[in-house]
């Protein structure tokens, strides 16, 4: 019996639309990113990428820097680096689940006319990307202890502050990727690229390799209005403790201001999520893009 | 009564030459058709050009290297062409059914093939020109081209040997199916890093570096740099001459083993019946 059929069969589960709904789609969403291949090709296809993205960054450090991995700026970089695979994966992996069952697999029509929760079958879909993502950033997390001495020690982790961040943190991501899936499902054209565009802006101005203080004056406001600043912010601190950079950025900010802000962001993006959703399943029915094969 | 006109057939070169521009065609006109593309298409690379930048400025790196990662950013387009525009393509027209009007179709499948590169090439060379434009402006790149002709030189040997190996590519790709996907993923940051896309490439190191000019844009990019830059050779791999004969060499190497990968290909998936088989 299979790991999902467990839970299927647990009386809370078999009582819910919905949990069936999610349970299944991350069931359907693990299988759709790993099945290709077999495990080893798949464990070895989902560390290179993102260990490459990480020591492209290495390099440019070392290479002005003569290699001073033991400054805190270093760790910085490197961590929130790491943890932006997260952030790619989830706010892209909605938008791909609806592409691949829209264009690739043809069969969106069918999903989103059978009596299921479209919601939380999404939410499932991201949920796989999530595990993948989860995977590689603890392997590249630890590829940075072990090999360039990264100031992440158990004994000195905030496991509080981590845990609540994580949460937190996560559930906002899952919230702004559900929004942009189904903003994908309201779209005729440059669905493919709506997600990196948004994730490459977040790189961008939510500080993940270098403080908001570099960006231009006029720009910095734009990373106050991102979750991610915080949550990589909440994060760096959970697991450099005091060996994390302080930038005046964010560094008036306390721990449980972080955490509040994370939680304003996730209940906030978790209702607009969920009445975005709704308006763009009626609209892409309306529009008849719910069936469509755009050939891009 | 019934119109007499003759219909003339091409044959031989013209055929070639008429299947190549009738397949370059459309990647030329959709590009300025599709005008919004051009938004994209620029935007992603251009925001992560300007993490690097911030990244370098961040670290008090020496202004030149504002230009390596702008280049480098530049030189992205023409890799993800490659990718997902060459090497993937066969096997996108195989899903669509594209690739059985082409196996019909009187025309060569190379001149397909070389159709495709001519069109990408064009249409990302108008993508890359932007990206280095805006970029160069926003974050305020200056440039010192020492030598134009070795400098164009070395471009085109660059871009005949990368899409030569993007045509050597997408014969392999085909054979991978539902794996080409992932491959072209798979193909894009691991690139970056061993091609020094935003580093000068002899950081790597002597062995990592030699390896890594199997691909063109490693020698091609540490090329120009030497040559918009500084002119200064010590921040190159080997010295642009050099590094012009064996991008010579690599893009005779790749083209004649596309062709020979094509024709291969095209002779064991008539022969067993694969060719346009979607279920891989």
């Amino acid at each position: 019996m299979t790991i999902s059929q467990r839970i299927l069969d647990l009386p809370l589960v078999r009582r819910s639309d919905a949990l069936r709904t999610f349970v299944v789609a991350t069931w359907l969403g693990w299988q759709i990113e790993s099945n290709w291949a077999d495990p080893f090709l798949f464990a070895v296809y989902s560390i290179v990428r993102p260990l490459a993205g990480v020591l492209i960054l290495v390099v440019m450090y070392a290479v002005i820097t003569a290699s001073a991995f033991e400054d805190p700026t270093f760790a910085y970089i490197y961590v929130g680096n790491a943890l932006y695979i997260l952030v790619g994966m989830v706010i892209t992996g909605v938008s791909w689940a609806i592409i691949d069952d829209r264009e690739h697999y043809r069969v969106a029509k069918n999903i989103f006319t059978a009596p299921l929760n479209g919601y939380t079958y999404l939410f499932g879909r991201g949920v796989a990307r999530l595990i993948i993502g989860s995977v590689s950033v603890l392997i590249t997390l630890g590829f940075g202890i072990f090999f360039f001495g990264l100031p992440i020690r158990l004994s000195a982790i905030d496991w509080p502050l981590l845990l609540v961040s994580s949460v937190l943190g996560l559930t906002a991501l899952a919230c702004l990727g559900l929004i942009m899936g189904a903003w994908t499902l309201t779209m005729a054209r440059h669905f493919w690229s709506v997600g990196d565009a948004v994730a490459g802006a977040m790189y961008l101005f939510s500080g993940a390799i270098f403080p908001l203080s570099v960006l231009p004056v006029w720009l910095r406001w734009i990373g106050f209005l991102l979750p991610v600043t915080y949550w990589l912010e909440a994060m760096r601190r959970a697991l450099l403790g005091d060996e994390v950079a302080s930038f005046d950025t964010l560094a008036f900010l306390s721990n449980q201001a972080l955490v509040a802000i994370l939680a304003g962001f996730a209940v906030v993006l978790f209702v607009v999520s969920a009445y975005f959703y709704r308006w763009a399943l009626h609209t892409s029915k309306e529009k008849g893009l719910l069936d469509m094969e755009s050939g891009y | 009564m019934f119109d007499q006109t003759r219909v003339t057939k091409a044959t031989g070169l013209f055929l070639f030459w008429a299947t190549m521009w009738a397949r370059a065609y459309p990647r030329m006109v959709g590009a300025l058709r599709e005008r919004s593309w051009m938004f994209f298409e620029t935007l992603l690379p251009v925001l992560a050009v300007s993490g690097y930048v911030f990244l370098y400025r961040a670290i008090n790196a020496p202004p030149e290297y504002t230009g390596f990662a702008v280049l480098g950013g530049a030189m992205t387009a023409f890799w993800l062409n490659v990718l997902w525009s060459m090497a993937s393509q066969l096997y996108w027209d195989k899903d669509q059914g594209n690739l059985e009007m082409y196996v019909v179709a009187p025309g060569p499948l190379m001149a397909v093939l070389l159709g495709m590169a001519v069109g990408g090439l064009l249409m990302t060379t108008t993508r890359a020109t932007v990206i280095i434009v805006v970029c160069s402006l926003l974050f305020g790149v200056t440039y010192q081209i020492t030598d134009p002709l070795l400098l164009a030189a070395v471009f085109i040997v660059t871009m005949a040997a990368l899409y030569g190996m993007g045509m050597l590519f997408a014969s392999v790709f085909l054979i991978a199916g539902r794996e080409a996907w992932h491959l072209s993923n798979l193909l894009q940051e691991p690139i970056y890093l061993a091609s020094g896309f935003y580093f000068p490439v002899k950081a790597l190191g002597f062995w990592v570096a030699t390896f890594a000019s199997i691909i063109p844009l490693t020698l091609g990019l540490d090329a120009m740099r030497q040559l918009i830059f500084s002119g200064d050779p010590t921040i190159g791999f080997l010295p642009a001459t050099v590094e012009l004969a064996i991008l010579l060499v690599l893009a005779v190497v790749f083209i004649a083993a596309a062709y020979f990968a094509l024709s291969k290909l095209e002779q064991v998936g008539r022969q067993q019946g694969r060719l346009v088989e979607r279920r891989r």
